[in-house]
């Protein structure tokens, strides 16, 4: 199986979570060792998902647990 | 994110879920005081879904507070055959979602994003080789700030799918059940939503690197550039 670079890209999310047939996977990494733009393509993916997956880049607002669980125990005080 | 449903690992998957059932069990009987420890794990995670759809900290932590009232009133129409963490997640996104559609701010994205689902996925930003940035990176409030205002600029459907599935760590399934769609859809807009943000971020990234986060050195002396 030859891939051009728009297969890689059209499978590069499916390859990234592991759900590509082997044989495709086989092949793209063929691809990947000869085609240095989809390497970097799929190097700077990865990167970004690991950053965006960084709890430092979504941070919860300060108190938010304590003020949820005071309403919560409101709610359960009252039997709603 | 501190508080992640469980994903890969079966054992944890199982004892999670009959932790949650045991839970579910006795604050059914009256012991609603519970309630707070069935949650607490996944109250991270119920924020952040609707951070994802409202984009706004205050109206994120009242929908998350709203779904989760919703959730100890609906509790006794919980069917097991659905994770608990998965019904919580769907009640705050139905919360979100209305409470974007009341203040009539709902973008006309839906349809039009749902429609381009079914096209090929977009061209990302073709480079010719990437040094990676690494996670110690984030201490730089501008590079957080980056991330955020990319995730920002996704259309609702993509921003939610992959808050779910790359923030949250949430299998394809689980995010499929929790946004009421298919896994072929879920996996359709994962793909759109992380050629999207890379097209947006790499060329960011890699230009600054000898410009603002160039500034930044790691503890170990070097630029993670």
């Amino acid at each position: 199986m030859v891939l051009d670079c728009r297969h890689v890209w059209d499978q590069i999310s499916n390859y990234i979570d592991g759900t590509v047939p082997q044989e495709f996977r086989d092949a793209v990494e063929e691809h990947l060792a000869h085609c240095r733009h989809c390497a970097a393509v799929l190097d700077s993916t990865r990167n970004i998902l690991v950053l965006i997956a960084d709890e430092r880049t979504f941070e919860i607002p300060v108190g938010y647990s304590d003020r949820l669980h005071a309403r919560l125990q409101e709610a359960i005080a009252a039997g709603d | 994110m501190s508080a992640q449903p469980e994903r890969t690992s079966s054992q944890a998957s199982l004892s999670s879920a009959e932790r949650d059932a045991r839970l579910i069990a006795r604050i059914l009987a009256g012991d609603r005081e519970l309630f707070h420890e069935l949650v607490r794990p996944y109250e991270t995670a119920v924020y952040t879904a609707a951070y994802a759809i409202l984009q706004n900290e205050h109206d994120a932590e009242d929908a998350a507070q709203e779904a989760m009232l919703k959730a100890l009133k609906s509790l006794p129409n919980f069917r097991a055959e659905a994770k608990f963490s998965t019904w919580l997640i769907s009640i705050v996104i139905n919360e979100a979602r209305g409470r974007l559609r009341h203040a009539r701010v709902l973008k006309i994205e839906s349809l039009d994003a749902a429609a381009v689902d079914e096209e090929g996925a977009p061209v990302p930003a073709v480079i010719s080789d990437w040094r990676e940035v690494p996670s110690q990176a984030l201490e730089r409030k501008e590079l957080r700030e980056l991330l955020r205002s990319a995730i920002a600029g996704l259309p609702e459907i993509y921003r939610e799918t992959i808050l779910l599935r790359d923030v949250q760590e949430f299998s394809i399934a689980e995010a499929a059940a929790a946004l009421g769609v298919g896994e072929g859809v879920v996996k359709t807009r994962l793909l759109r939503a992380r050629l999207m943000l890379q097209k947006i971020l790499a060329p960011q990234l890699r230009s600054k690197r000898s410009g603002l986060f160039g500034l930044f050195r790691s503890k170990a002396g070097g630029s993670w550039f």
